[in-house]
């Protein structure tokens, strides 16, 4: 139990952004139109992309004889550099369609 | 070491940019008129994170990255891919590239845990017998196995989907497969305490068995899934790896990972829930995959194949022509025969004969939500034009036509009027209503949910078989011709 309330003391930060953060996704996206289903799911597919961060910093703290650990972490570097690339690029792509029947 | 506090400091800035574009995009995205710069935003947020973690990142003992040729080896493989792929890609395969480039990322956030999992391995190996959970805190446990897991899940699960979007995975299931999906899953949890318990010399097995168990789970997850319920699959998904992304801004207490995560995580799943609405289902039905499990599979298959009539293509030219409010009801068979165009061109021939057009567009039309709005936006049917489906089953009674390319589970009265059907409840089209309804499909096969359409065989309907494109050519140079 004490464990517990000093975890919750220690990460509290983290906990009120995690809290807050569900809250801001479900208000930012609460009124889109169906038209932007699609999009908007491949925009935020993009933007959980972010773990690319994690995976440079696997990568760039492996030791340079570790090659297991480089493996695993070049791998992740490229297929979250594909999320992110892809994801944005797709989006774009839609998007761009949308554009150009506004006018 | 001298840790140089301003470069910790731009870093931190550069991820609070991230994390407010991040939310401005999305916010952005969910409007049509900013739509794309919410976009642009967004990925102008990412790169700024990207290349602040790459140049400006220290650890806790302030040293700094290295490995930089593999770093941007990596990206520049990625991103060249990436770019290749997403350009190359039609705008009918768009859902399969989203599932795929999703579980790109769910790998990769599982990819991360395990990297971490080896480093606290490695750096603890000599201590043979030392209990894994007296070196490792319960709760940065938990998320390493949570990344892994989830990550996992969400990377086979993407593969799944993408896979069935494109025809190269059939519908799989057995019987009882509930039960064995929450065993695979409950597994999965059991060896989750028993690495935790583990010694750090004999942990790689069940740290393995994690790995396995959630790989298979993901598969079964979505195998017995059948196509209606894919945009809802692939939308949870999205959110799952949006989650195992926010693991790993926990792992490293890092705030740009765990904003965008958690941000994804819950708006995929409210997404995912509006989507459920829309066939008045509960996530948990869809979760548990019972759409088009064994159990019911057949009650609609064989019965009553009554007759159904055809029309010929110059009779629908004349019925259209002379029609005062005509609604297009397109479905996946516009999407696969790349009909877009040719009924932009109908819509606009039959207009300049003083014909009222509209489209009617159900929110689960095609393969995922919005699919439709999509396709006609590329061959620039104008906004207005395209109705929800509230507002078209208002119109449908003054309507004279309706012509349907290629729809069939979203027009069919069995969801009304058939408890014993797989989609009964999901709202649909009313396109009884009209005065006449044309269906175009290239046969009298069943729709991708496999059950049989009433409507095809009442008075009012008329077939119109053939490949749209090729008969909305037709029908045009027909109407040309009148």
């Amino acid at each position: 139990m004490e464990s517990i309330l000093n975890w919750i003391t220690i990460n509290q930060q983290i906990i009120y952004i995690v809290i807050l953060m569900i809250f801001v996704g479900i208000e930012v996206i609460g009124r889109v139109p169906s038209v932007l289903h699609t999009p908007l799911m491949s925009g935020a597919n993009a933007i959980h992309g972010v773990v690319i961060i994690g995976a440079i910093i696997v990568m760039g703290k492996a030791e340079s004889d570790n090659y297991f650990a480089l493996i695993l972490g070049f791998l992740a570097v490229i297929l979250g550099t594909l999320n992110v690339v892809g994801g944005f690029v797709v989006t774009d792509r839609m998007l761009e369609m949308f554009k150009k029947k506004k006018k | 070491m001298r840790i140089n506090f301003m470069e910790l400091n731009i870093l931190t800035l550069c991820y609070l940019i991230a994390s407010v574009t991040f939310i401005l995009g999305l916010k952005m995205l969910s409007n049509p008129a900013t739509a794309r710069k919410g976009n642009l935003m967004a990925a102008a947020g990412m790169t700024i994170a990207i290349f602040g973690t790459i140049f400006l990142y220290r650890d806790q003992e302030g040293n700094k990255l290295h490995n930089y040729i593999w770093i941007f080896g990596g990206i520049l493989i990625g991103a060249v891919v990436g770019t290749l792929a997403a350009k190359k890609v039609k705008m009918t395969a768009m859902p399969e590239m989203v599932s795929l480039f999703n579980g790109m990322g769910g790998a990769c956030a599982a990819l991360i845990s395990a990297a971490e999992f080896y480093h606290i391995y490695k750096a603890h190996e000599g201590a043979g017998t030392t209990a894994f959970s007296d070196l490792v805190p319960v709760g940065y446990y938990i998320t390493i196995v949570a990344g892994a897991i989830i990550g996992t899940i969400s990377y086979t699960g993407s593969i799944i989907a993408w896979g069935k979007l494109n025809g190269r995975v059939k519908d799989f299931s057995f019987r009882g497969q509930h039960i064995v999906n929450m065993i695979v899953l409950a597994l999965v949890i059991v060896f989750s305490v028993v690495a935790y318990q583990s010694n750090i010399g004999s942990i790689f097995i069940p740290f393995m068995l994690i790995g396995l168990f959630a790989f298979v789970y993901g598969i079964l997850f979505v195998m017995p899934i059948g196509g209606a319920d894919m945009p809802v699959v692939i939308s949870l998904l999205n959110s799952f790896t949006g989650v195992a992304a926010a693991c790993g801004g926990f792992l490293y207490d890092n705030k740009a990972m765990l904003t965008g995560g958690i941000l994804v995580g819950a708006a995929g799943t409210l997404l995912t829930i509006l989507m459920c609405k829309a066939m008045n289902r509960s996530l948990a039905n869809v979760l548990i995959g019972s759409f088009g499990g064994g159990a019911k599979a057949g009650p609609a298959g064989a019965k009553q194949q009554g007759a159904y009539k055809e029309i010929s293509l110059s009779d629908t030219a004349v019925v259209m022509s002379y029609a005062h409010k005509v609604f297009i009801v397109p479905g996946y068979g516009l999407a696969v025969a790349q009909a877009q165009h040719a009924c932009h061109e109908l819509e606009k021939i039959l207009e300049s004969k003083g014909v009222e057009v509209k489209y009617a567009i159900h929110p689960v039309a095609g393969r995922m939500p919005g699919h439709m709005n999509v396709l006609l936006a590329e061959a620039d049917v104008p906004y207005e034009k395209l109705l929800e489906m509230e507002q078209a089953n208002e119109e449908f009674p003054t309507t004279d036509v309706v012509l349907i390319l290629g729809a069939n589970d979203v027009v069919n009265p069995a969801a009304k009027n058939d408890p014993s059907s797989p989609i009964f409840g999901m709202p649909i089209l009313d396109v009884e209503l009209a005065k006449n309804v044309i269906v175009n499909k290239r046969s009298m096969k069943p729709g991708y949910a496999g059950i049989e359409n009433d409507l095809f065989f009442q008075p009012k309907t008329s077939m119109l078989f053939g490949d749209a494109k090729k008969v909305l050519q037709d029908l045009i140079s027909e109407i040309k011709n009148l």
